[in-house]
């Protein structure tokens, strides 16, 4: 437990310059691009005066100078007030907090099922590496993996939604159903059925790859020769000496792999129209919202941060070798 | 002399396909017999290690076998791990890096002697004391690399014997240690071998190592055994112009015996 605390503090610190990284590039990057939100939104009313245009920018503290601004951001972000949204006109924390759990329930269901059936069956087929299975499912993984999330997703939802009529063919949960509690869990859990395969099918692919390959390597250890030589059962060589091994760049590829979905979700949140977080950032780009575009790129870097510290607490908890070098002292 | 462990005749090991194989093996007649400690001497790539996979039954799928291994010695084919014991070369590499010193050296007890896995733990701690690792209670629930290698080393023989094998093959087993370590894991296997009345097959490139505590030598050169005997016999009167020229290249044969030293450590 030690281990994980002395790891969970470094990490907090050393994620505070990446955080005001992202705060300032972000910053800096939306200032450099031509127009704002007032011309957008003049766009939207379809033109006004220069008075209004004056006026509008005024409100939105959009004629201070640059660094002023930045100052006044990151101190309100320090008070956790993320700012206004321009295109939706309400505060983009409240936003946020509306859109990201259904994104982070999509992302998680799909991150299990990828993690779990992925390395389940990179078992399987890491167990033989060269048999009839191994090369079935490495063929089979390559043609998901090679297939477009979307696509998934359109004959999904024609096969199982429009065909069979098994599943909603789009949303979260179904709109005024007055449904609470668990009613409401199982609604939504019903609705994310397809999205979460479509999302969840394409990276399990990756996860068994990696875990064959893996697997395929660890063969190769010689303490499996070891183990082989003490005559352990097959099943405990596989499970305990090989997969055991090879689970570890899996979990490695966990934490990458979840900033990837996060960008992955805007797709397949758009092709099921979930109300989700990658379709606000669609939205906010869109809307030129840049207070709301700034708010969802820090809520993600924290998002990214915080899952791969917990992929950095599962991996000390897995591999014994590391941070042994600071557990003593 | 009771009849051997075990009677290899005619046997070899090659790989490849018919029209370019290569032996690692060839016509190979050796006995190895019970409670005796069988040096096996050669340079690398003289087929020595692949006469110990070959013991075990570990060959690869692909490798050729032809000739037979008997086992006059043994009621029943051997079982790798319950009959026959090894040990290899690199400690570092012998033991899975995530799984515990106990759970290592209790598993093959668990397999072979049907102890369940509080009994393993218990006779995995006396192993450990008995490969005289220090503070054994702790070392189960600890990790290889919190070893050295000489420890490590010796871990790995304690989970070899874990299932109380008639037969230990020691493959290389201290080449990639130190000198004074080397010493003290040959002095480990001799106690080891002398209490429990366990036949000792000891594969080394090392003649002079094998010579302080070998009672048989077996010498091979490119896949073929060249010379085989007792110890004695073959150390003071070598037939052989390989042998005579491994001896030849010892530095100084009156130099102190290694095991002698390390016994009064």
């Amino acid at each position: 437990m030690h281990r994980a605390l002395t790891l969970t503090r470094r990490r907090i610190v050393s994620s505070i310059p990446v955080l005001l990284i992202v705060i300032i590039g972000t910053f800096l990057l939306l200032e450099a691009a031509p127009g704002d939100a007032v011309d957008a939104y003049l766009l939207s009313l379809g033109g006004g005066d220069a008075g209004l245009v004056a006026e509008l920018r005024q409100s939105y503290g959009l004629d201070q100078s640059l660094v002023k601004r930045l100052i006044l951001y990151v101190g309100a972000l320090l008070r956790f007030d993320l700012g206004w949204s321009v295109a939706f006109d309400r505060p983009v924390l409240d936003l946020i907090a509306e859109r990201l759990p259904n994104t982070l329930w999509l992302m998680g269901a799909a991150t299990a099922l990828a993690f779990s059936l992925g390395s389940l069956l990179g078992i399987v087929a890491g167990a033989r590496p060269g048999s009839l299975t191994d090369r079935a499912l490495s063929i089979g993984s390559l043609a998901l993996y090679a297939v477009p999330s979307f696509w998934l997703g359109l004959v999904l939802v024609l096969v199982f939604a429009v065909a069979l009529r098994w599943f909603p063919t789009a949303g979260i949960e179904t709109i005024a159903s007055g449904k609470t509690g668990l009613a409401r869990v199982a609604d939504i859990a019903w609705h994310l059925v397809l999205p979460v395969s479509a999302l969840g099918f394409i990276y399990l692919a990756l996860f068994l790859r990696m875990m064959r390959t893996g697997m395929a390597e660890a063969w190769r250890q010689d303490f499996v020769l070891f183990a082989r030589a003490r005559g352990l059962a097959r099943r405990r060589i596989v499970l305990r000496h090989v997969a055991r091994n090879a689970l570890l760049p899996l979990v490695t590829m966990l934490g990458l792999q979840a900033a990837a979905m996060l960008g992955g979700s805007v797709v397949v949140e758009s092709v099921f129209a979930i109300p989700g977080f990658g379709r606000l950032a669609h939205e906010a780009v869109s809307g030129r919202d840049a207070p709301l575009l700034t708010g969802i790129i820090i809520v993600s870097a924290v998002l990214v941060i915080v899952v791969n510290l917990l992929v950095d607490i599962a991996y000390a908890a897995l591999d014994p070798r590391v941070g042994s070098g600071e557990a003593s002292s | 002399m009771s009849a051997p462990l075990a009677e290899i005749r005619g046997l070899s090991v090659s790989y490849g396909r018919d029209d370019a194989r290569s032996f690692a093996l060839q016509d190979v007649d050796l006995d190895i017999a019970k409670g005796r400690r069988l040096a096996v001497i050669g340079e690398s790539g003289s087929g020595k290690s692949t006469l110990a996979l070959a013991l075990a039954g570990l060959l690869p799928p692909q490798a050729r076998i032809e000739g037979a291994i008997g086992w006059p010695g043994l009621a029943h084919p051997p079982v790798a791990g319950r009959d026959i014991g090894m040990v290899f070369q690199d400690p570092g590499g012998s033991l899975n890096p995530v799984l515990t010193i106990g759970e290592q050296v209790a598993e093959g007890a668990v397999r072979h002697l049907g102890l369940d896995w509080r009994a393993a733990q218990s006779h995995a701690l006396a192993l450990l004391e008995r490969v005289r690792i220090p503070d054994p209670q702790a070392a189960l629930g600890a990790y290889p690399h919190q070893f050295s290698g000489g420890q490590r080393q010796r871990i790995a023989i304690a989970a070899a014997i874990a299932a109380k094998p008639g037969l230990l093959i020691a493959d290389e087993p201290t080449s990639a240690l130190d000198m004074v370590v080397q010493a003290e894991i040959v002095a480990l296997l001799d106690d080891l071998v002398r209490e429990a009345g366990m036949t000792l097959v000891f594969i080394t490139h090392d003649i002079a190592l094998a010579s302080g505590f070998a009672d048989d030598i077996a010498v091979f050169q490119r896949a073929r055994l060249v010379e085989k005997g007792p110890a004695q016999a073959v150390l003071t009167k070598p037939t052989h112009a390989y042998t005579k020229h491994l001896l030849a290249a010892q530095i100084d044969f009156s130099t102190p015996r290694l095991i002698d030293g390390a016994a009064d450590a």
